[in-house]
């Protein structure tokens, strides 16, 4: 760790270190465009503490139905961590074996078609993802949840009524799944696709078959971004509106059951329904409730952010 | 202190079934000294074509590569020589479009046959490359075992642990690092990252061990480590390396073998091979004799 006298890097106090005029106007506007974030970040959360202020000192007896803000706010909550919940877990397994086949199991031409295909998925309007879960895959899963509720009712998933429209919590889920598929596959196919040559055939030299070189090679290279894309994905599935409100038939009810149509509303549904139709201290609740979505987005974000930089400490790429 | 084991299953000659013990007619050695500690096995190529889509890079290539010997492959860049090295372990057809026409094989058994699983030709034919990459995720113990964990193999905890630190000593590696075994592998140096490499690739016991220009990423002292580690290596494994420094094929070898190439375009051809000691002092030919005395254009 001695530094030579030359190239010695700036010790604290040292004073000033010679700086070109090209390095400063870009460390300039890179500041520039760094503060600039912070205070939309800052002026957003400001303004939603403000508006959320008189909901959250407001006596109970003023609020919606004569709830505490807690009780309003919770089955949104609810609602929104599970769609998320499943979406995440259909979307990451699926997103990670369509980056692994078109950045290592398939041919070219067809990989490429397959990357390309995936990121259409990408350019579909969510509202075009709504009207076809209500209308085409709703329906269709019918069958599929009566058979669930049938065979599996004892899980606490599948415990039923099902419903007969299919406008349930695992279609909301599904729809959902498809929707941050595209960006998650991306993330993990672009990282994959980076895995330095060298150590897969590193692998493939000591007798590993392909999917052994996969699992030992570009699956851990790889991880982090995984996370990170997921994360990206999450904060999608947290956020998106217009599909949950179309698909879902919602009740209020908090409950772990996929596929009545008894369900709890997400965040952002609700505000999409309640909004238009509120006014005095109704919308200052509807912020409230969008403060609490932007404060769990914001944790999602950070707890992404340690497990990467924890991987990254721990000898990783 | 070094305890290097008879331990050679040949497990792929019970499986192919092929001719029991074939030709084995063991060459006039050049140096007699190293002793044998397990017989490997030999390499003969017939006739190797080596193509890159139309491109063909390595031309009509013959050569037997003698077991327990190091064979040193010399010759200008771009000749073919790692082209031709990895066509030895199948690795090259993992590159899009390359394919090899003729024959390799390891006693007796061709390689390229169709019925013939790369995936078992790897594991007796193992490679260290250039850059040394051990796997960045995984700890220097990890990365020992790291091929005795593949291939459905079930290896009991303390023979893993035998095994690693026999390969570790192996590779004279272990007396650095046997008090970080659970550390990460990147916290290495080159030169130690390159004989853990070697550790890796040694553990599983192959019977020949390619190795593509290992030292031209090490200090001179690192360089003279691997290449006496070569020398140890030898007893129980093949050894073929590809080199750009003329000293150690001089140094490390049995055999040289000398690439060359008329033209940039034309396809590499192996020119001359014959012992080290003659490759050096009396070359058959004349451009093999300007190439290893430093006079080439
Ligand atoms: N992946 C590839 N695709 C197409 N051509 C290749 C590829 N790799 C190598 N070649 C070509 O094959 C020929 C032989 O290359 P090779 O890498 O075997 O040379 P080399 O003797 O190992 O050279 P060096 O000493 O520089 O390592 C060269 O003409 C090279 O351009
Ligand atoms: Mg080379």
């Amino acid at each position: 760790m001695s530094a030579g006298p030359i190239s010695a890097p700036e010790a604290p106090g040292s004073g000033k270190a010679i700086r070109r005029p090209g390095d400063r106007v870009f460390s300039g506007l890179a500041i520039a465009a760094g503060l600039t974030i912070l205070i939309v970040l800052a002026g957003v959360a400001i303004f939603l503490i403000g508006e959320a202020w008189p909901a959250i000192t407001a006596p109970v007896s003023d609020l919606p139905d004569g709830k505490s803000l807690i009780h309003y706010i919770w089955p949104l909550v609810f609602g929104t961590l599970l769609s998320s919940t499943i979406a995440i877990i259909i979307a990451v397994p699926m997103a990670i074996a369509v980056a692994l086949f078109t950045s290592h199991i398939a041919p070219k031409a067809i990989s490429m078609s397959v990357s390309y295909l995936v990121d259409l998925l990408a350019a579909i309007p969510s509202i075009i993802y709504g009207i076809w879960g209500i209308a085409v895959l709703g329906p269709a899963s019918v069958p599929v949840t009566q058979w669930l509720s049938d065979h599996f009712g004892f899980i606490p998933f599948f415990d039923g009524p099902a419903s007969t429209t299919g406008r349930t919590m695992l279609v909301a889920g599904l729809v959902l799944a498809l929707m941050i598929l595209p960006i998650v596959c991306a993330v993990a196919r672009e990282v994959f696709q980076q895995t330095p040559k060298g150590l897969q055939e590193s692998a493939l030299a000591l007798g590993a078959t392909r999917w052994e070189m996969i699992r030992m090679v570009v699956l851990p290279f790889g991880r982090s971004a995984v996370v990170a894309g997921s994360m990206l994905g999450l904060g999608r599935a947290l956020g998106e509106t217009m599909a949950v409100t179309i698909i879902l038939s919602v009740t209020g009810t908090i409950t772990f059951d996929l596929i009545s149509s008894e369900n709890p509303s997400t965040i952002a549904a609700n505000i999409a329904l309640q909004f238009p139709e509120s006014s005095g201290l109704d919308v200052n609740v509807l912020i409230a409730t969008g403060l609490v979505l932007f404060a769990i987005t914001l944790a999602v974000n950070m707890f992404a952010r340690t497990i990467i930089s924890r991987r990254e400490a721990a000898g990783g790429r | 202190m070094n305890e290097t084991e008879t331990m050679k299953e040949k497990e792929m000659v019970d499986a192919q079934a092929g001719p029991a013990d074939p030709i084995m007619d063991p060459p006039a050695s050049p140096s007699a000294t190293a002793t044998v500690d397990a017989k490997a096995k030999r390499i003969d190529a017939e006739d190797l074509n080596i193509y890159y889509g139309d491109f063909l890079a390595v031309k009509d290539c013959s050569v037997n590569i003698h077991p327990n010997k190091v064979t040193a492959l010399i010759g200008s860049s771009g000749c073919g020589k790692s082209t031709f090295l990895r066509s030895l372990n199948r690795m090259h057809e993992l590159i899009d479009g390359a394919r090899v026409e003729g024959k390799v094989l390891l006693d007796g058994t061709d390689i390229y046959a169709r019925n013939m699983d790369p995936v078992l030709v790897r594991q007796q034919i193992g490679m260290v490359f250039q850059q040394p990459n051990p796997f960045p995720t995984m700890s220097i113990y990890e990365n020992t075992a790291a091929g005795l964990r593949l291939n459905r193999k079930k290896t009991k905890k303390t023979e893993l642990d035998g095994i690693v630190e026999r390969s570790l000593t192996g590779a004279h590696l272990w007396d650095e690092v046997k008090d970080r075994l659970d550390k990460p592998a990147g916290g290495l140096s080159g030169g130690q990252q390159q004989r853990l490499c070697i550790a890796r690739a040694t553990a599983i016991e192959p019977e020949v061990l390619l190795m593509d220009e290992p030292c031209s990423a090490l200090d001179p002292i690192a360089t003279l480590a691997i290449e006496d580690l070569i020398n140890e290596l030898k007893k129980r494994f093949t050894i073929v390396i590809v080199t750009h420094n003329m000293q150690q094929a001089a140094r490390a070898s049995d055999y040289t073998g000398f690439f060359n190439i008329e033209k940039s375009g034309d396809p590499g051809v192996l020119v001359e091979i014959d012992e080290t000691e003659k490759i050096f002092s009396n070359p058959r030919l004349k451009e093999t004799e300007d190439y290893v005395s430093g006079r080439f254009g």
